[in-house]
């Protein structure tokens, strides 16, 4: 009943700062409504029995990348954008329409596929049991070894070439 | 307990939201806003499943993925910083030079 509750409040936040993300004009203002919908979706997490994931959401998404967002628009003189009219009246409402056909075509293969599957390895009491980072971390050290070590080259990579294209002359 | 498929309509309706978002607007800051939106409806649908079919490794996809994020945020807004210098916008009709 508490659950039920909580997932309608959080996806309905979730749902209305989405939406407000993309119509509002001012950037900041999409950034902070983006920050909000991250929050509501850690919830969500935290419904779904998925701790970890919840705390790296709200560490990665909501903190660090977020804030690099705001030192980029922070960075870039907006103004001028701000007051930018937008004359494409026939895209929007074309958009909103094909985006209500994309959203009925997802949901009809959600409808038409089987959503059910063999049970894996890890049923929510031995999760519980061992703790959910816990599980994540031996998977990750383990299993998923390889993945993980690339991972950290696709970080420096990202790093060098961040700097190398933030750099006044190339 | 919540069904499967209440998740994944909610993941179902935060994608076209991200979708419409990239489609419609003009600003390339808030287009990357939209494609983060659509990735973390992605990483909903992931956790769901990994829920409703006790396995774990949805849920290492979601870590995966967000690396892969943070990585592309990193990048991208060098990019757009870059294109920012040299172009003075940040609107993406403006942005035409590979325009055919």
């Amino acid at each position: 009943m508490v659950e039920t509750a909580l997932f309608t409040v959080l996806a309905v936040g979730t749902v209305i700062t989405a939406i407000l993300v993309i119509i509002q004009r001012n950037p900041v203002a999409s950034a902070i409504y983006l920050i909000i919908t991250l929050f509501c979706l850690a919830g969500v997490y935290l419904l779904l029995n998925a701790q970890f994931i919840a705390i790296i959401q709200v560490l990665v998404y909501a903190g660090a990348i977020m804030v690099l967002f705001l030192f980029v628009i922070m960075l870039l003189n907006l103004e001028k954008e701000k007051k930018l009219i937008t004359r494409h009246r026939l895209q929007k409402v074309l958009g909103v329409f094909l985006g209500i056909i994309l959203l009925a075509l997802i949901g009809m293969i959600f409808n038409s596929v089987l959503l059910e599957g063999s049970k894996g390895k890890f049923p929510p009491e031995k999760v519980a049991a061992l703790g959910n980072t816990e599980v994540v971390a031996r998977l990750l050290f383990t299993d998923y070894l390889l993945p993980f070590e690339i991972t950290s080259v696709l970080l420096l990579v990202a790093i060098i070439g961040a700097i190398v294209l933030a750099k006044r002359q190339i | 307990m919540i069904s499967l498929s209440s998740y994944l309509i909610l993941s179902a309706i935060l994608f076209t939201v991200g979708v419409l978002g990239f489609m419609l607007r003009r600003n390339i800051i808030v287009i990357f806003m939209s494609v983060e939106l659509m990735l973390n409806a992605a990483n909903l649908a992931f956790v769901a499943f990994s829920r409703y079919l006790e396995s774990m490794d949805g849920q290492i996809f979601v870590f995966f993925v967000m690396s892969v994020a943070a990585a592309e945020a990193a990048v991208g807004l060098a990019i757009i910083m870059a294109i920012y210098r040299t172009k003075e916008t940040v609107n993406a009709d403006e942005l035409n030079l590979m325009k055919w």
